[in-house]
């Protein structure tokens, strides 16, 4: 029996679905911990930062990081977690794009703090108290907090990744895949793949959608999920749902899809598009409908057509904001 | 500032209707202001949003994409997806902070050299007016002077 793989798990800005996703193997965790044993993971061992720091270089043999890089604890952890990790993942889709975090960039780290501390209906702060980075108690003990970054990152920004794994969370399925590559990779009977994004498709996921597709698609009216009784086997977008199935990386089994709701773009773009938006965008914006003929529209009715798109950068950016070009909003 | 001022503008041209309209005003010698940069695309709807994006990226102060007029499209129906995707890019570029009216979209056929001069003209006084793009300090930030070299050259 060979010596046992180490495992971390790392955490940044997260929900942590993600480590629900890892405790999601059931039955093949006993596989996992057949060949691999847990040296790090907040949420489910009693392990603190410095027993990471006092590892060497390289010893644990793979880490899953999750969620974003958004102030200075996450960018530590995650610089640590790089030096002391043979290979570094980026694990979900915060780590991988940024993630629901990611959409902290529509504002700056100004107005997040007001808006925590200061204008909230139940706030309560009469002496305008901001989170201080460092204090010294009364009894004079020094305590450091984290530094909030103006900016959210994804794990590639800050450190080298070896392997991106969007979805959020990553399926079961895409577990179990992984602990098959680390599994073989320990017994040597495989070579590690290529460093990149792994365990997914390199087709959107309309191509791999079980449902049944027509040959054109058109939207009447952008509906919303919560207000529709939805056909589950019929084309979301064809039942005015919108679906970032025509933009986003297959792989996830259609987990969604197959519980009847629409994709969200956890997967992120596919290998060719550089910006998971505006993919999207070319995507809806030749669907919608207009009654008569497009030539004898004016440009004002476009508009309108286009406005009944409510709120298209947290729509089409959902998870990918920190990865698009743009990166974040800014003032003009 | 506004007197020294001088904007980098990308204006993506049709091949068939916007480019030759270029070709022209500049034959017909009509006179244009020289801060913008044209990328010959076959279609204005070839022009793929994230092109934009990337153009901004990049520190672009504006862009213009220009195609056949509708109805003319060498495609048939190439320009009206570009005027829907121009609608939409314009109200997300209004959420990333950008003054929507840095992107623009016209019509320019091959025989109109003179619109082609009096259109690019009129938008670089407007990208004049509204001052450098506010991506284009973060280009300078992360990347130090070379970006806006880059740019220039480009």
């Amino acid at each position: 029996m060979p010596e046992k793989i180490k495992i971390a798990i790392g955490q940044g800005a997260t929900c942590s679905g993600c480590d629900i996703a890892v405790l999601d193997l059931d039955v093949e965790l006993l596989k996992l911990f057949e060949v691999a044993e847990l040296t790090f993971a907040p949420l489910a061992a009693d392990i603190k930062y410095k027993d990471v720091e006092a590892m060497d270089d390289g010893e644990i043999t793979i880490c899953l990081y999750h969620g974003a890089v958004r102030n200075s604890e996450n960018e530590h952890m995650a610089k640590l977690l790089r030096k002391k990790s043979r290979i570094m993942v980026a694990y979900g889709a915060c780590a991988a794009f940024g993630g629901i975090p990611g959409l902290a960039n529509v504002t700056t780290r100004e107005k997040i703090i007001d808006t925590v501390y200061e204008k909230t209906a139940t706030t309560v702060n009469p002496e305008h108290v901001r989170p201080q980075t460092h204090y010294v108690s009364p009894e004079g003990n020094e305590l450091e907090l984290p530094e909030l970054f103006e900016d959210v990152k994804a794990l590639d920004d800050v450190v080298d990744v070896d392997y991106i794994i969007g979805a959020c969370p990553p399926t079961r399925e895409m577990n179990v895949k992984l602990l098959g590559v680390v599994v073989d990779f320990v017994q040597g009977k495989a070579q590690l793949p290529a460093k990149g994004i792994i365990l997914a498709s390199e087709r959107t996921l309309c191509e791999e959608c079980p449902r049944k597709k027509p040959e054109k698609v058109f939207i009447d009216e952008i509906k919303s999920v919560d207000y529709t009784r939805l056909d589950p086997e019929k084309c979301f977008l064809e039942q005015g749902i919108l679906c970032f199935g025509p933009a986003t990386r297959a792989g996830c089994d259609c987990k969604c899809i197959k519980v009847n709701m629409p994709c969200r773009g956890c997967m992120g773009p596919t290998a060719a598009v550089l910006d998971h938006g505006a993919s999207c965008l070319s995507a809806f914006t030749s669907i919608l409908k207009v009654s008569g003929s497009e030539p004898e529209i004016p440009e004002e009715e476009i508009e309108k057509l286009m406005a009944k798109v409510r709120d298209p950068l947290g729509t089409f950016y959902r998870f990918t904001l920190p990865k698009s070009l743009l990166k974040r909003v800014v003032q003009d | 500032m506004k007197n020294t001022f001088k904007p980098q503008i990308i204006v993506f041209c049709c091949n068939w209707c916007a480019y030759a309209g270029g070709d022209l005003a500049g034959i017909s010698r009509y006179q244009i202001k020289p801060y913008f940069r044209v990328i010959r695309t076959l279609c204005s709807a070839r022009v793929d949003p994230e092109w934009i994006m990337e153009a901004f990226r990049l520190g672009a102060d504006g862009v213009m994409v220009a195609g056949c007029h509708p109805g003319d499209c060498h495609y048939i129906g190439g320009n009206y997806r570009t005027r829907r995707r121009i609608a939409l890019l314009r109200s997300l570029l209004r959420q990333f902070g950008l003054n929507p009216q840095r992107l623009e979209l016209a019509w320019i056929s091959a025989g109109e050299a003179e619109k082609f001069a009096t259109t690019i003209n009129s938008f670089v006084e407007r990208i004049t007016e509204l001052g450098p793009s506010p991506y284009r300090k973060s280009v300078a930030d992360s990347r130090g002077a070379c970006a806006s070299k880059e740019v220039v050259d480009a």
